[in-house]
């Protein structure tokens, strides 16, 4: 099914950013991974044809220009909380992808009023108990990549198996950007977890049963730090669930969320 | 014309089909294949060759730093500097250098320094470097700040050693509310700063810029020449003439007393499987940020393995055919360093004497040669050539020290 989408550089706080828009229903904020995203994705089109779908590129990621003052992963937040009152979008569901679930998380720390479902898909954002969060810093460009996936075919389709110069050369200016704002400690925050018992809204914390990026104890703490929250596992599957079984996890959010 | 030994003080105690089989050989290269009986034995070796350096005469000795690599055993140069401080008497102890971004704490390194002149009685010369990319990542500090860090602790550090304290600073990267070291250096304004550098552009403008001497590293002599013009064309900007004062040159460069023997040894200085830093994940040494965006396209092409290393890497024969590797008695070597001399016109000199397994015997042997028969016959070359040092023209410390400052325009038409 072909989806209509539009493109705009909307600006936020003096933040430019570039912006895809389709569907109708329910407000639903997708943020991506730190690996950037490509422009069109199944499981942005499968999210479209039951809900608002807007998807920004981060500041500094992808086809958003880098501002360069940003220190924090919770800059980003506070500027996607701009966006959100540019767009005059309020109590959307928010969907985080990896990097993207640690965004979401901090938005919904700063008013956790105003949404009305969070999702984090292997959020990146707290502390593992047991295990690390992947190293970007001593992974290759392609090996980085291909750790978010349990089918290396998946990566095939998504990415090609040998991924363009030009995306290479985008993966770095995104590693670039990750390390600016979340160097150390490495992709996560240690308030959040206390910070998340605010929350009111309901959460459902996504893993692929294959994660190699985020360790699943991670979402266990989401699971304890989140008053209301229920696990969902998908099979055979890493960490770039949205990229790996799109259907399966456009699914998964519908069916949380509720169609309109 | 001033004369230095260098050593990249190497762990040659390692095994190195454990680095082959590894496929890197720094930052994740464990260090489980790190001896600490021989490298007691080893760094004891260098400071040997150190005395010796002193004892023939030579003018300074060149001293750096690296972390988790078995190319270089230094993992804090100012501990090597504290040693030579007390125990030699004339030469210069010149850091080549102290790796700015790494600190956390820039106040801690001015400290560090000022107590290494005075201990010296003011034989410091303090170089700064950005630091290799594995540095950043084996001292945990962001890559992407690399250069604003350099900057600001050079800055921070500049102060500490020439503003009465106690003061204030706040900078980006960092802020320290109270300045006030009880140690400063005994050279005024402040100890000479060098600064080498291998390919950024960037690094190579800020020292003209500051107007400290540059130190080539290894380049080729047409590298070496694009350096200069660079070099000096900030120069004229910045309203003053660059030569030989700001120009500095480090060479391998092996002497022994017969040439077959030279050339055996000579070979060392590719012991890293002909890599300047070891077999390197190209991930770990250039990572993101920390290289000019000018080159991203290059490295990750590189990184990926679909391109050769923009920074390059050349066979042995090649490298003495481009006298990047100069090895032989002292007659065959001077004759090779006239023709670099002649055709670079540095005033500091550094011979990267004895690298990767050459023997103790080999290694002292080659120091003697260097202070008695090669260094003696270069000072007469560069005498002829005028090429003066820092230290035998007076130049300035810094630019903001110049009496001879003009206008753009007047230094251009000189």
């Amino acid at each position: 099914m072909a989806v209509d989408w539009a493109s705009s550089t909307i600006e936020a706080g003096g933040t430019k950013l570039h912006v895809k828009r389709a569907g109708r229903g329910r407000p639903v904020l997708v943020l991506h991974h730190e690996t950037g995203t490509l422009d069109d994705l199944p499981f942005y089109d499968a999210l479209a044809a039951n809900h608002e779908v807007i998807v920004p590129h981060h500041p500094g990621y992808s086809r958003s220009e880098r501002p360069d003052w940003m220190r924090s992963v919770r800059d980003i937040a506070v500027v996607y909380r701009g966006l959100l009152s540019e767009l005059k979008i309020a109590k959307p569901a928010l969907v985080g992808l990896g990097f993207g679930g640690w965004i979401a998380a901090e938005m919904a720390t700063m008013a956790p009023a105003d949404l009305s479902h969070l999702v984090l898909v292997g959020a990146m954002g707290i502390k593992p108990p047991q295990g690390d969060i992947l190293d970007l810093a001593v992974t290759g460009y392609i090996d980085y990549a291909r750790a978010a996936f349990h089918d290396q075919k998946a990566f095939d389709r998504v990415y090609g198996a040998e991924p363009s110069v030009d995306q290479l050369e985008m993966w770095d200016i995104c590693r670039e950007m990750s390390f600016r704002i979340a160097w150390k400690p490495y992709m996560y925050s240690q308030t959040l977890p206390h910070l998340l018992k605010t929350m009111r809204a309901p959460a459902m914390v996504v893993w692929g049963d294959d994660d190699k990026v985020v360790p699943i104890s991670a979402g266990k703490r989401y699971l304890e730090s989140l008053p209301d929250a229920h696990l969902e596992i998908v099979r055979s599957c890493g960490h770039a669930v949205d990229m790996e079984q799109p259907e399966a996890l456009a699914k998964l959010v519908t069916n949380f969320i509720g169609r309109e | 014309m001033h004369l230095m030994y260098f050593t990249e003080q190497p762990m040659s105690a390692y095994d190195e089909q454990a680095g082959r089989d590894f496929g890197a050989t720094a930052l994740m290269f464990s260090n489980e294949h790190f001896d600490p009986v021989a490298g007691s034995r080893l760094y004891n070796d260098y400071i040997e060759q150190y005395m010796l350096a002193e004892e023939v005469g030579i003018d300074g000795i060149m001293l750096n730093e690296h972390h988790n690599a078995p190319f270089c055993m230094q993992a804090k140069a100012n501990i090597f500097a504290a040693i030579l401080a007390g125990m030699t008497k004339k030469v210069k102890i010149v850091m080549l250098g102290n790796p700015l971004p790494l600190a956390e704490n820039p106040i801690r390194l001015a400290e560090e320094l000022a107590m290494i002149d005075m201990i010296s009685k003011g034989r410091l010369v303090s170089g700064f470097v950005r630091g290799g990319g594995q540095e950043q990542l084996a001292t945990g500090v962001n890559p992407a700040f690399n250069r604003e860090r350099f900057e600001e602790a050079h800055e921070l550090i500049v102060q500490a050693w020439t503003k009465t304290g106690p003061f204030r600073f706040e900078g980006t990267h960092y802020q320290h509310r109270v300045v006030n070291p009880w140690a400063v250096p005994l050279q005024k304004p402040y100890p000479r700063v060098w600064i080498p550098g291998v390919i950024s552009k960037e690094t190579i403008v800020w020292a003209a810029q500051q107007r400290y001497p540059y130190i080539a590293l290894n380049t080729s002599i047409e590298q070496t020449k694009k350096i200069w013009e660079l070099y000096d064309q900030v120069a004229l900007q910045s309203g003053y003439v660059g030569g030989p004062e700001n120009r500095g040159y480090l060479i391998q460069v092996h002497i022994s007393d017969n040439e077959d023997k030279a050339r055996e040894n000579a070979k060392q200085f590719r012991w890293m499987q002909g890599e300047f830093t070891g077999l390197a994940h190209p991930v770990w040494s250039t990572p993101s940020g920390y290289g000019s965006p000018t080159n991203r396209r290059a490295f990750v092409e590189f990184a990926a393995g679909r391109a050769v290393n923009p920074r390059g890497n050349t066979s042995f024969e090649q490298q003495v055919e481009d006298l990047r590797i100069i090895y032989g008695t002292p007659k065959t070597v001077v004759a090779k360093l006239k023709r670099i001399l002649e055709q670079t016109r540095p005033g500091i000199l550094a011979l990267w004497g004895n690298d990767g397994r050459v023997s103790q015997e080999d290694s002292l042997t080659c120091v003697r040669l260097m202070g008695q028969e090669v260094f003696p016959a270069i000072r007469e070359i560069a005498k002829n050539l005028d090429l003066k040092s820092p230290f035998e023209s007076n130049a300035p410390v810094h630019l903001k020290y110049s009496t001879d400052l003009r206008p753009a325009k007047a230094a251009a038409a000189e």
